[in-house]
């Protein structure tokens, strides 16, 4: 949406913007925590809110056509671009493209962790979708593997709806969330944070009965003797995202293989012209308000591209 | 109600023989333990449609085997719409040593009436495998060995065995078998009685409690473990073929297998292990699958792994056993289906028929059988123009739900219209959650299109079978 409005802020005069969800907004909606648009907007709001501000900007403009529950099957580095919506398989030419596609998560495959495959594994953000959009509780006790963002807030989340939260585990020295998170999300609700830990086996046939965790050195080998179990119903899975490329990558840009990104000399460009990254597709950002920042300079870039202007 | 036959599981074996049967005038049970068929052995099978080379040519499974490939390529992939792709395999050496072994393979094959095999050189491989290590020195081309989706040859043999006549009951555990005095059982299954005449025993790993239940405690089966990692669909293209290493005592070795849905495979391991239910994966099997498969296609890394699962063979010995048991008038035991019992099934399925048959059956052929499966709609399979008429009949086939893998809610309907009960039942019928998101953005909206299909509450909704509810409560 950003990179929308600046894009018509600077001139271009017809902006489709596709989503495949029913809403615009992504996965903001999902984040009902507050700490978002310190920075953008100088106060505090939560994710919806923060989406809200601009679904209405984008509403009101008449130059920009929103599709929604719309998604792209297709990409050509000629900027032809194929999607479904229910009811159709149309098919757009554009003189710029934007892909502004968020990332996934990494899964517990990715780790990978052993053991069986029970239900109660979820990655964190699907546990946020259940809880904030459905109002589905995952589980009972709960077992939180990484200690990013999602992790940290999902822990709190779960302890206010009344899940025991038993650990968080952490496989590195330090967290990669914010220091803010891991203050309010753990430690102001008594949830153990295990650094320097993994989980070494997942247990239970139908649902997850157990973890066994171990400790591991600097080297990120395991600790003889470490190990320890701890019972619960649910893994939340917290490690990390990865840039969705997948259109890019079709499209024949060249990506990055070890971060999913785009190979660009600058940000929110790609290796086709006239086709752009921004968001966390581009790099996965710490805050929202940096991916408006650089969105909406996407937009502006997309603009000096279609007048023309070197870049 | 009395049967003629009850078939004691749906897996590969049971749901073909039950095909088999209802070709015929016969009342015919199909009784599963699990909630859907296929979640059992045939869930972890890897999909390789062999050729029927490593058997012994004295061996049952050996002509089974060939008999089966030829029934799968000829009749039944395109009777029931099956993605089958005869890929061919290869069976590679790391050293010129052993082609004398690779020599014996490709005789003993000949001898059960496997064609076209040829053993290859290494510029043969440059050419038509590229990404073979430098290891690799010689290989046997085995041309008429292939690839399907194992669970869904599972749902399209039962499916179209329910059009014709049989009776599917799921979540019905056998816990007693009573033989009658005249002829005939008495089989306890969920709390329910079923009588039939006689008993066709495919229970798969359980295959030797059943038949001690009937009354013939006469083999013991050994769970033998494979794990399983399935690589990125990126990585389709890795390989062309099937890749065997030369076979050690216990198992193929760690293969490269090219699946029908795109995604390549590697694994699997074989260890044996006391545990019928012990279906975990280990940091051991991953590095030994790694190192097998990198010895083959180096280029294959751990960062190309979106998922793994453990199977568990039901070894019964070296061979098959597919026999009436004499210490149980009217049970016929098909049990130690390992490798390659996908491939043999159909075969299995005629033998067994006729076992049947020579023990008093009266096996009279229907006037109409209905032979042909509509192939299920995959949006991923499908042209612009065919998306297009699909959209103008069904404007839900263009309504995505699982962006991995492109399935549209009439996808996911329709698996759940032909029998999915479960959100794995869903994903095997239509690979939505099996891409390589693993069900983060779709798992919510699949478990609300099941709601609303199947009409039952969310808390409700299980991963594969009750004990696997996805969520404890819900919020009004």
């Amino acid at each position: 949406m950003a990179a929308a409005l600046a894009a018509r802020e600077a001139g271009v005069r017809d902006v489709l913007l596709l989503e495949r969800d029913q809403h615009l907004g992504g996965i903001l909606n999902q984040c009902i925590h507050p700490g978002f648009g310190l920075h953008h907007f100088k106060t505090e709001l939560t994710g919806p809110e923060y989406a809200d501000r601009f679904a209405r900007l984008v509403k009101e403009d008449s130059g920009i056509e929103v599709s929604l529950r719309s998604f792209a099957v297709k990409l050509t580095a000629d900027r032809r671009l194929s999607y479904l919506r229910p009811g159709a398989l149309e098919e757009v030419k554009a003189r710029a493209v934007i892909l502004a596609t968020g990332c996934r998560e990494r899964t517990r495959e990715m780790i990978p962790i052993p053991g069986t495959r029970p239900a109660g594994v979820y990655p964190a953000g699907l546990a946020q979708k259940m809880v904030n959009m459905e109002g589905w509780i995952p589980g009972r006790q709960a077992v939180i593997v990484g200690s990013g963002d999602i992790g940290l807030i999902m822990a709190r989340r779960l302890a206010l709806e009344g899940v025991a939260v038993k650990a968080v585990i952490e496989i590195q020295k330090t967290s990669r969330g914010l220091v803010r998170n891991v203050v309010q999300c753990l430690e102001d609700f008594g949830i153990p944070l295990y650094f320097q830990h993994r989980v070494s086996m997942i247990y239970g046939r139908d649902r997850v009965e157990k973890v066994a965790v171990v400790k591991v050195g600097d080297d990120l080998k395991d600790i003889p003797g470490s190990g320890f179990e701890i019972p619960c119903d649910t893994v939340l899975v917290s490690v990390g995202l990865i840039p969705e490329n997948e259109l890019l990558e079709m499209a024949g840009a060249e990506i990055d293989r070890r971060t999913n990104t785009p190979v660009a000399k600058e940000v929110n460009l790609t290796s086709i012209p006239g086709v752009f990254a921004c968001g966390n597709a581009f790099k996965v950002y710490d805050l929202a308000d940096w991916v408006t920042r650089d969105s909406a300079l996407a937009g502006k870039m997309a603009a000096q591209y279609l007048n023309g202007a070197a870049l | 109600m009395v049967s003629d036959v009850i078939i004691i599981g749906a897996g590969i074996s049971g749901a073909a023989i039950a095909r088999e049967l209802s070709r015929y005038k016969l009342k015919v049970l199909l009784l599963e333990k699990e909630a859907e068929p296929a979640f059992g052995v045939s869930k972890s099978n890897s999909g390789i449609i062999h050729a029927g080379t490593q058997n012994p040519p004295s061996s049952l499974k050996g002509w089974l085997c060939v008999e089966g490939n030829r029934l799968i390529c000829t009749q039944i992939a395109s009777d029931l719409g099956l993605d089958f792709v005869q890929c061919g395999q290869l069976i590679v050496v790391f050293d010129l040593a052993d082609l004398p072994e690779l020599e014996k393979i490709k005789k003993e094959g000949e001898e059960l009436g496997v064609k076209g095999l040829e053993i290859v050189d290494r510029a043969w491989l440059d050419k038509n495998e590229p990404n073979l290590g430098p290891e690799v020195k010689a290989a046997l081309y085995v041309p008429s060995a292939g690839i399907i989706s194992p669970y869904r040859f599972v749902y399209a043999l039962v499916e179209n065995a329910v059009k014709n006549g049989v009776r599917l009951l799921t979540s019905r555990r056998v816990t007693a078998i009573r033989r009658k005095e005249t002829n005939g059982f008495e089989v306890v299954a969920g709390g329910e009685v079923f009588r039939a005449r006689f008993i066709v025993n495919a229970a798969g790993l359980f295959a030797d409690e059943i038949s001690a239940l009937a009354g013939a405690p006469t083999f013991k089966i050994v769970p033998r473990k494979g794990e399983e990692y399935l690589l990125d669909k990126k990585r389709e293209h890795i390989a062309n073929h099937i890749i065997f290493p030369l076979p050690s005592k216990t198992s193929k070795g760690v293969l490269i297998i090219k699946t029908s849905d795109g995604n390549p495979m590697i694994g699997p391991t074989a260890h044996d292990t006391l545990d019928k239910t012990d279906l975990s994966t280990t940091d051991e099997g991953l590095a030994e699958v790694l190192a097998g498969a990198r010895r083959m296609i180096p280029s294959i890394s751990a960062g190309d792994i979106i998922a793994y699962f453990s199977g568990l063979r039901p070894v019964a010995g070296k061979d098959f056993i597919i026999r009436h048991e004499a210490a149980a008038p009217g049970l016929v035991n098909v049990a130690g289906i390992q490798s390659p019992g996908l491939t043999s099934a159909p075969a299995i399925a005629v033998m067994v028929a006729d076992i049947l048959k020579a023990h008093g059956l009266k096996l009279d052929l229907k006037e109409e059988f209905h032979r042909l499966r509509p192939r299920p709609v995959h949006l991923f399979q499908v042209s612009p123009e065919e998306t297009r008429q699909l959209i103008a009949k069904n404007p839900a086939y263009g309504d995505i739900v699982c962006r991995c893998e492109l399935v549209s809610a009439a996808e996911i309907r329709d698996a759940i219209k032909h029998g999915a009960r479960t959100l794995d039942g869903v994903k095997f019928r239509t690979r939505a959650q099996s891409g390589r998101c693993h069900g983060g953005f779709c798992t919510t909206r699949i478990m609300k299109i099941m709601r609303e299909e199947l009409g039952f509450p969310v808390t409700a909704i299980t991963k594969r079978g009750p004990g696997s509810e996805l969520i404890k409560d819900e919020r009004q």
